[in-house]
């Protein structure tokens, strides 16, 4: 029984680990990489960008594939732990030979896997919202820089909210600490006093939200406006939210904006005590534009399931893969060092009705959209730059990397120092 | 406005008089200058289409303002007629409150937008229409939201529905809201405001606080003196208020630990088996609470508000059913073997959440809260949310009901004589196989329960069972191995002694705190708070 019972669990955990969608094995196919968890506490996140790619490669070879040749899917499970992110990319990239990869959701992910892709020198897109303060040649950020969704969020609460007190709320890792470094400055330089934020971290996961609501509702009273920049990550926005209804905090008394919370996060939240609160994000489900109601509807069909949302991850995936696909075409070949000198300037419209650019610093334009949590889980978009924002690696409101710029075009440099004219140096 | 119509009565008349032959006159009326505002489709018109209604006095006003909140006022972006949709959803004209002509029904309408802004003004504006509400209870709460806006326009009503006021709490709390506007309108006589300031700071409560601490730094002085005072005297207030409010709190995570840890202290605790899938027993159960609220809606609708409780038995016989597979199939085997049963039980509990992952997929599941467990209620500045004390109550009655169960029925003797001394018992005929399948079936169907109740204030996702399976063997081995008091004891002063931190040390470095106290202790006692005595101790 014994034997039995290790060996199903060996069993499993090896189906767990290596799940391979090989369609037709053709030698005449261009692999590619799909670096996602589908286990384990992120599968909630990234399991919807691993269906999402599936169908962006399904909807290209039938369009004829990339140069001739049909893609070919190779999905592997890095199970949301973080060394094991770095052993499946080497095997997609060692064994499995595939062209590009796309992958990772945490920073401390993506952090894991940068030494592979530098070593075998791949291609890595990664598609979420992230704290910056990075610009490798490897890789191509199609998600938001905290200029591209934390800055215009609050910019926004300060002229149509008249905000003068922030709450920083976020879970106790990576991202919100760099973001919330980035706001903290942002807002000094805007005239806000040191007693006017709050600042607060959560480990992950938290569930027991009755203090830090009650210490919200307390730092609110002061007679100022105040509003919630949440980096709440995950799971733990689902009791935060539910606890926010409970003890009575309105969008019209505190309003709160969320940088993690999508369509996706809402769909297992009842959303009437939250109408009005806010996220800031560079796609909404809800955008009206025929681009991308044609996403959805694909995606549907795709998922068999007229109720499934879209997110923006998803559209950060749908723009870098195109972008592979136009930049593959131009170079002529899917080889790594071709493709990463083709990326940069390649365009590809999005589905909020604009075109997304590549730039020189490995990230991309995007317009900026503020939405306000509507009663059916969806967003109303009560506000959008006019213009596309340029994602910048290197925040202007730190110290260390004020001075710095990423530019993989002209000076080969993914932290050239403008002061020393050097190439190299964070914190310098 | 019928004082305005008596005034203008006779140029009405006149201009009537020298337009009968000509084209009819050009004169806007406020309330359609108003509500032509609103088909801009601008959150800037919104607002001042609000504006423009309140200071008309609008006759359909209130309707207006009731549907606008609720996202029910319409308009036609050809003709420009608004209209509102009823609760029961008939269309209106807004301009008069009739049946809406069919054919607009018919049209592309588009609702009015609102964002955080106008919804406030709308919040405001139907305080002041509500202020005239035949209900006393509507009038309190209209006069409190205007206390909260402090909005000075709303004064001329707000002092008309205080002179016809005659019940006594509505007056009370329009004196309240009268003052809260006082206080902060420059205008004002200087004693006016300073009487105000008191008024106000009698309220004690944080919007109260909000009211003092918003007035401007170049208030009289006189003034400036009162409201801090006043502050002053709320904040004293306050802290204790908070004091009790942590308590509470801290009660609050104990019952939610304690209903978490009690299956454990059943199958780890009585039984001594190292269950790692425990905190998938809740995960079913969170589960079968979704499939239960489900089936219900679909098919019997009317029961929709006690889904919840239904749920209750049946996630017990659903994680029950499977811990007693789980023990026929795993478990039964490797009794007296902790590494293998930790290890084993450790691979279900995998098992389990990839199942349920394939099943209903990655994301989270919504279980709707009844509206009976939602808001809150205050008692004297400390406020509880129905969801928590429904989950104390709930977890001290498991609680009670299990107790009983060991200690009052023969299955509970047959439990406690088997886990005592299994040889001996098996002489005197218990089945003890028999009986070790419904204990560890016993403690799956209570963390099935403990389910039930997370799903109210956590996520329902195959994840959800791995935040809680350390803190109930933190809570099970803290309070004593094999006693159900000692659970009982050791989740509350957990929960407690976490919210008592959280405040001072933050909610990560607190539960840091909490481990290292814990660790300190178990050096100290191994046995936990409540450790058995005896023989069996070590069987």
């Amino acid at each position: 029984m014994k034997r039995f019972l290790s060996a199903a669990l060996a069993a499993g955990a090896i189906a767990g680990a290596t799940l391979s969608w090989a369609p037709a094995r053709a030698e005449d196919t261009i692999k590619v990489g799909i670096l996602h968890s589908l286990s384990g506490t992120m599968a909630i996140s990234e399991t919807t960008l691993k269906d999402a790619m599936l169908m962006l490669i399904d909807e290209q070879n039938k369009k004829g594939g990339v140069l001739g040749k049909k893609l070919e899917a190779v999905v592997v499970d890095p199970a949301s732990n973080w060394p094991l992110f770095a052993e499946k990319a080497r095997e997609l990239i060692s064994n499995q030979k595939v062209s590009v990869v796309f992958g990772c959701w945490t920073s401390v992910s993506r952090k894991s896997v940068l030494p592979v892709f530098k070593e075998l020198n791949s291609v890595l897109f990664y598609p979420v919202q992230y704290e910056g303060e990075e610009s490798e040649r490897n890789v191509f950020y199609t998600g938001a820089a905290p200029n591209q969704q934390a800055i215009p969020a609050v910019d926004y609460l300060m002229k149509e909210e008249s905000v003068q007190r922030w709450v920083l709320a976020g879970t106790d890792y990576v991202y919100p600490r760099t973001t919330n470094k980035i706001l903290e400055a942002y807002l000094k330089d805007k005239g806000v006093a040191a007693d006017d934020i709050m600042i607060n971290y959560t480990p992950f996961g938290h569930s027991d939200w009755q203090t830090i609501v009650s210490d919200i509702k307390k730092f609110g009273s002061a007679g100022k406006k105040t509003a919630v920049v949440s980096t709440i990550n995950g799971d733990a926005n689902v009791p935060f939210y539910k606890e926010l209804g409970n003890q009575g905090v309105k969008a019209t008394d505190i309003p709160v904006v969320a940088f993690s919370v999508g369509e996706e996060e809402l769909a297992g939240i009842d959303t009437k005590p939250l109408v009005g609160h806010l996220a800031a994000w560079n796609y909404f489900e809800s955008v009206d534009d025929p681009a991308n109601k044609d996403f959805i509807a694909k995606w549907q069909a795709f998922t068999k399931n007229p109720k499934r949302v879209t997110n923006d991850p998803m559209e950060a995936h749908y723009i870098g893969f195109n972008m592979w696909v136009k930049a593959a075409e131009k170079a002529g070949s899917v080889d790594a060092d071709k493709v990463i000198d083709a990326l940069p300037g390649t365009e590809q419209a999005n589905l909020t009705g604009g075109v997304s650019k590549m730039l020189p610093n490995h990230h991309i334009t995007k317009p900026v959209l503020i939405g306000e949590i509507r009663e059916d889980g969806q967003f109303d978009v009560v506000e959008k730059t006019p213009d596309l924002v340029p994602g910048d690696a290197w925040s202007d409101f730190l110290p260390g990397s004020k001075d710095l710029e990423a530019d993989w075009v002209g000076k080969k440099c993914g932290n050239f120092n403008v002061k020393t004219g050097k190439c190299g140096g964070q914190g310098t | 406005m019928p004082r305005l119509f008596r005034l203008f009565f006779p140029a009405f008349a006149l201009l009537a008089l020298a337009c009968l032959s000509s084209v009819a006159p050009a004169f806007a009326d406020p309330v359609d200058d108003a509500l032509a505002r609103f088909s801009a489709d601008k959150f800037d018109e919104t607002d001042k289409a609000i504006e423009g209604l309140v200071a008309a006095q609008a006759p359909t006003g209130a309707e207006i303002f009731e549907a606008l909140g609720a996202g029910r006022l319409l308009f036609d972006p050809e003709s420009k007629t608004i209209l509102m949709k009823d609760a029961a959803g008939a269309l209106k004209l807004a301009r008069t409150g009739e049946a809406a002509p069919a054919e607009l029904g018919a049209k592309p309408l588009k609702p009015v937008r609102l964002n955080n802004r106008v919804r406030r003004s709308v919040e405001a504006a139907r305080g002041a229409f509500a202020l005239q509400a035949p209900e006393p209870e509507k009038r309190v709460a209209s006069a409190r939201a205007v206390f909260k806006s402090r909005d000075a326009s709303a004064l001329p009503a707000i002092e008309a529905a205080l002179a016809k006021e005659k019940d006594p709490s509505a007056k009370e709390a329009l004196t309240q809201a009268r003052a809260a506007i006082i206080l902060v309108k420059p205008d004002a006589p200087e004693a006016d405001r300073v009487a105000a300031a008191d008024i106000v700071a009698d309220v004690g409560d944080q919007d109260a606080l909000a009211a003092l601490n918003s007035l401007p730094a170049n208030s009289p002085q006189a003034v400036q003196d009162a409201a801090k005072s006043g502050v002053a005297a709320i904040q004293r207030w306050l802290g204790v208020a908070n004091a009790v409010q942590d308590l509470t709190y801290g009660i609050s995570l104990g019952s939610v630990l304690l209903l978490a840890a009690i299956g454990l202290a059943i199958t780890f605790g009585v039984m001594g088996v190292i269950n790692m899938a425990h905190g998938e027993m809740v995960m079913i159960g969170a589960y079968a609470t979704f499939l239960t609220q489900g089936f219900i809606r679909d098919n019997v609708p009317a029961m929709n508000g006690v889904s919840l409780l239904i749920s209750i038995p049946v996630a017990f016989l659903v994680a029950g059913a499977v811990g007693v597979l789980i023990e026929r199939t795993v478990i039964r085997f490797l009794y007296g073997r902790p590494l293998e049963t930790l290890l084993a039980t450790w691979g279900v509990s995998l098992i389990l959440q990839q199942a349920v992952r394939t099943a209903f997929g990655p994301t989270n599941r919504e279980v709707s809260t009844p509206d009976w467990l939602q808001g809150s209620i205050s008692l004297l500045g400390v406020s509880l949310t129905w969801n928590r004390v429904a989950i104390v109550l709930f977890a001290l009655s498991v609680f009670f009901a299990l107790l009983l169960l060991l200690k009052r029925t023969s299955l509970g003797l047959q439990v406690r004589a088997v886990t005592q001394n299994r040889r001996m018992a098996g002489s005197m005929g218990i089945r003890t196989p028999w009986v070790d399948a419904m204990t560890f079936g016993l403690g799956s169907g209570v963390a099935g329960i403990a389910g039930v109740a997370l799903s109210q204030i956590d996520n329902v996702s195959p994840n959800l069972g791995q935040s809680y399976i350390i803190d109930s063997f933190l809570v099970v081995v803290f309070g004593g191995v094999g006693n159900l008091w000692g659970t009982l004891v050791g989740a509350l002063s957990i929960g407690v002694a976490n919210k008592l931190l959280e405040p001072f040390a933050g909610a990560v470095l607190g539960k840091i705190i909490l481990l290292i106290a814990i660790i300190l202790f178990i050096q100290k006692k191994p046995r936990g708070l409540f450790a058995l005595k005896g023989r069996f101790v070590d069987a």
